[in-house]
């Protein structure tokens, strides 16, 4: 974790949660996040996500460790006064308000004065593309308008921290990305903190300054969303985001950062240090699918094995292949519909190569 | 260019013909399923209510047992003193009622409308036993002078018109004089209005009580995890388990003078042996049975209510810098209306008509129209009465629930 002299603007600081008094459900999680920063949990279901959140919003309270926000340990303040908004998965918009009186209503409840409140509705209202919806109610808005309203309401009472938690879940595929760009381009204006929580990658890549994983309640990585597809730091973080070619294999040798392992049926491969033990321990080798070359040129890469065809996927801009080799039949290879590229049928044998780089030895699964 | 568009034709035949055909097969089906339960309705409730409402204003007592008398009358105009074809048609009708027995019965319906009636009847009967013919006038004259005066047969003729409001006049305290006006009733006959604002007075009190009471109940339960508020329902409910009469008397036991409330509070010292406080057969004790009766139907609609309203919505008010406070009175207490609402008018249109808890724990001062209606039913047998009763209480509770539709509308309300 970037251990910078900047100082942390939320921070969780050894925080464990349980609700039985048998589980923990977060364990003893170190979270630091900047002013301004834009931080996506992500995990799969059931990782501690929500949880983080309701902490961090008042409605749970931490077993143990403290949370600060701004400076101050929060543990003991109560809800509606640590000025945090919040979206949730369902939208929570009050139905027998307007959506006007849904966006006053946290400027109410801090006596603004009348004029500012109307001021600063229209403002939000513009800024989520809903002139004009502020005499509707919710339930006459579409799952979209009403995400909108949401969001604004979170923001309009500019408070210290925005949480969101799965805010797009609702809706469909298209409008989802829309929002995903609607949100992050709010962020960027506003400047606000947000952290977000999502089981959807694709979505933490695309929002996200830095991104959370969360697996069983543990962090097991912190980077941004480049980082973190790149240079994954275990085995559970490179099989979560984005696709993955895995071989459980034995290291035999380590030289420098650079080690030698050997799969189960005999091949040997380089790859980078990462993550792994002693010589004859277990490792897991990982490998991007679009960094495989196949049939490459003779001494262009170190590692170099003989596979045989099994599957090819027209996808229009690749072709997906699935080969098996060094015993494992699910290597995925992505092969560019490019101009020259190579023609493979099923059943052949071919060469596949990658740089050392590309192939990082992580924990065994 | 516009064109007319052209009917669409399916096998010879126009679409809209075919959708038909095919819709009104569902309607027969759909027709056909509801069917044995309109007939049950039609029989168990629709025709009982609308014979009720036909029978306060239904007067065939006098056409059927004295037909002569209620034909001769309907000619007279009620002026002067009826002709002597009046006379002699009452003493034959009354002689032959009096050989089929219903003489009494004409005698008690004349009675409704004027009070000694009935003794001068059937006193009469006897003397016209032997009379074969006329002058009927002086004979009946003769045999009681009241036949003699006017009133006596403008009543009759009241009495004997086979539509009457008299029914429904009494039931608010009025009555028709014999010149047809609507006047006030004596003093001590006027007990039916006091008696529905009572009622109403009790209803509303009621559904207040049960309200103050039932609210946080069901707040409490529409929190609770499931595991929980099951149990707590089933808490609630458990009234209901037992037999109304068991709990009723259960309430005599408790809260009389000699009951084990009173001896817990002499025996504490709170009060003293001859200050027993009177808890029952009183307006309280109506009170205190029917709010302990009635909690169930407003705790239920106000449950399935609240338990509706997300946590997130509460969570989000709180977020967004409301109090507790202000987050039950904004959020919480708006969206739970509905089952105020709901609650309150069940709870409400059941104490109007309420019968047998007033009528075991309310002695004279907490016995409600209901009371009054089954005694007529029962007692006095003036079903007449009962039915223009009833039927003001109907009347009465379809316009508040058309209040309600107007106030709070009946779209908003919740039952389940
Ligand atoms: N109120 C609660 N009482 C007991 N256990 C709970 C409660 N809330 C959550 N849990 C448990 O805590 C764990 C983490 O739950 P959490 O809701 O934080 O997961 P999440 O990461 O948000 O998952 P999802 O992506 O499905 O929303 C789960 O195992 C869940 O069963
Ligand atoms: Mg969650």
């Amino acid at each position: 974790m970037d251990k910078s002299a900047r100082e942390a603007y939320v921070s969780f600081n050894n925080v464990q949660k349980s609700y039985d008094g048998v589980n923990l459900v977060v364990k003893d999680l170190k979270l630091d996040v900047q002013r301004g920063e834009f931080m996506t949990m992500l995990g799969p279901s059931g990782s501690g996500k929500t949880t983080c959140l309701m902490m961090l919003a008042g409605f749970e309270t931490a077993t143990s460790g403290d949370i600060i926000l701004d400076g101050d340990a929060i543990n003991d303040v109560p809800p509606w006064k640590r000025d945090i908004g919040i979206v949730f998965q369902n939208y929570a918009l009050f139905p027998h308000m307007t959506v006007q009186e849904n966006l006053a209503y946290p400027m109410q409840v801090r006596k603004v004065s009348k004029s500012d409140i109307e001021d600063r509705v229209k403002k939000a209202l513009g800024m989520v593309q809903l002139d004009g919806f502020a005499g509707r109610r919710p339930g006459q808005l579409s799952g979209g308008q009403q995400q909108r309203v949401a969001v604004a309401r979170a923001l309009v009472f500019e408070p210290k921290l925005v949480l969101m938690d799965e805010p797009l879940g609702a809706l469909d595929r298209q409008l989802r990305e829309q929002m995903q760009y609607e949100i992050k381009h709010i962020h960027e204006n506003l400047g606000v903190t947000v952290v977000y929580v999502t089981h959807d990658q694709a979505e933490a890549l695309t929002m996200s300054n830095r991104v959370c994983v969360f697996d069983d309640g543990v962090v097991q990585q912190v980077a941004a969303p480049n980082i973190l597809y790149e240079q994954p730091d275990n085995a559970f973080v490179a099989q979560f985001i984005g696709e993955n070619n895995t071989f459980l294999a034995t290291v035999k040798e380590k030289n420098g950062d650079q080690c030698v392992a050997q799969v189960d049926t005999g091949e040997t491969l380089t790859a980078l240090a990462i993550n792994i033990g002693q010589s004859e321990t277990k490792t897991t080798l990982s490998l991007r699918p679009e960094r495989v070359t196949i049939n490459p040129n003779a001494g262009e890469f170190k590692n170099v094995v003989s596979g045989k065809v099994k599957e090819l996927i027209y996808l229009g801009d690749h072709i997906r292949t699935r080969l098996e080799l060094c015993g494992q039949d699910n290597f995925i290879v992505k092969v560019q519909n490019a101009a020259r590229h190579s023609h493979l049928l099923e059943g052949e044998t071919v060469q596949v190569g990658w740089h050392i780089e590309d192939c990082r030895a992580l924990d065994a699964l | 260019m516009a064109t007319v568009q052209q009917p669409i034709i399916i096998d010879g035949r126009p679409l809209k013909e075919q959708l038909a055909r095919a819709e009104r097969r569902k309607k027969y089906v759909a027709f056909a399923m509801v069917l044995p339960l309109l007939l049950f309705i039609l029989i168990t409730f629709a025709i009982p209510i609308g014979s009720m409402l036909f029978r306060s204003v239904d007067n065939p007592r006098m056409i059927t047992l004295a037909p002569q008398l209620t034909a001769e009358l309907s000619e007279w105009d009620g002026q002067d003193m009826p002709p002597e074809e009046v006379f002699e048609a009452a003493v034959k009708d009354f002689k032959l009622a009096a050989e089929a027995g219903t003489l009494g019965r004409i005698a008690t319906r004349v009675n409704y409308s004027m009070a000694g009636a009935r003794s001068l009847i059937v006193k009469s009967k006897r003397k016209f036993k032997n009379v074969t013919e006329g002058p009927y006038r002086e004979v009946m004259i003769k045999a009681d002078k009241r036949w003699g005066e006017l009133d006596t047969w403008k009543t009759l003729k009241k009495v004997s018109v086979p539509y009457t409001p008299v029914y429904f006049l009494n039931a608010i305290d009025r009555d028709l004089d014999g010149d047809g006006n609507i006047v006030k009733q004596p003093s001590e006959k006027r007990i039916y209005v006091k008696l529905f604002v009572r009622t109403l007075w009790i209803a509303l009190l009621v559904t207040v009580l049960t309200l103050i009471l039932g609210y946080p109940i069901a707040y409490l339960i529409s929190t609770q995890p499931p595991r929980i508020s099951n149990l707590l329902i089933i808490m609630v409910l458990l009234p209901f388990w037992t037999s109304l009469l068991v709990r009723t008397t259960s309430w005599i036991v408790l809260l009389q003078t000699q009951g084990v409330l009173n001896d817990l509070m002499v025996w504490m010292g709170v009060i003293s042996d001859d200050g027993r406080i009177q808890m029952i057969y009183n307006l309280q004790g109506t009170l205190i049975a029917m709010t302990q009766i009635l909690l169930p139907f407003m705790v239920l609609p106000m449950y399935s209510v609240m338990k509706t309203i997300p946590l997130s919505e509460l969570r989000a008010s709180q977020s967004l810098g409301a109090n507790p406070f202000i987050t039950f009175f904004r959020i919480f207490l708006p969206r739970s209306i509905p089952g105020i609402g709901a609650g309150g008018l069940l709870v409400f249109v059941v104490s109007v008509g309420y019968y047998i808890t007033p009528a075991l724990v309310g002695g004279a001062k907490g016995q409600m129209i209901s009371n009054q209606i089954a005694f007529h039913m029962k007692s006095s047998l003036n079903w007449g009465l009962a039915a223009a009763l009833g039927t003001i209480l109907l009347v009465g509770v379809l316009v508040l629930y058309w209040l309600y539709d107007k106030v709070v509308g009946i779209d908003k309300m919740k039952l389940g």
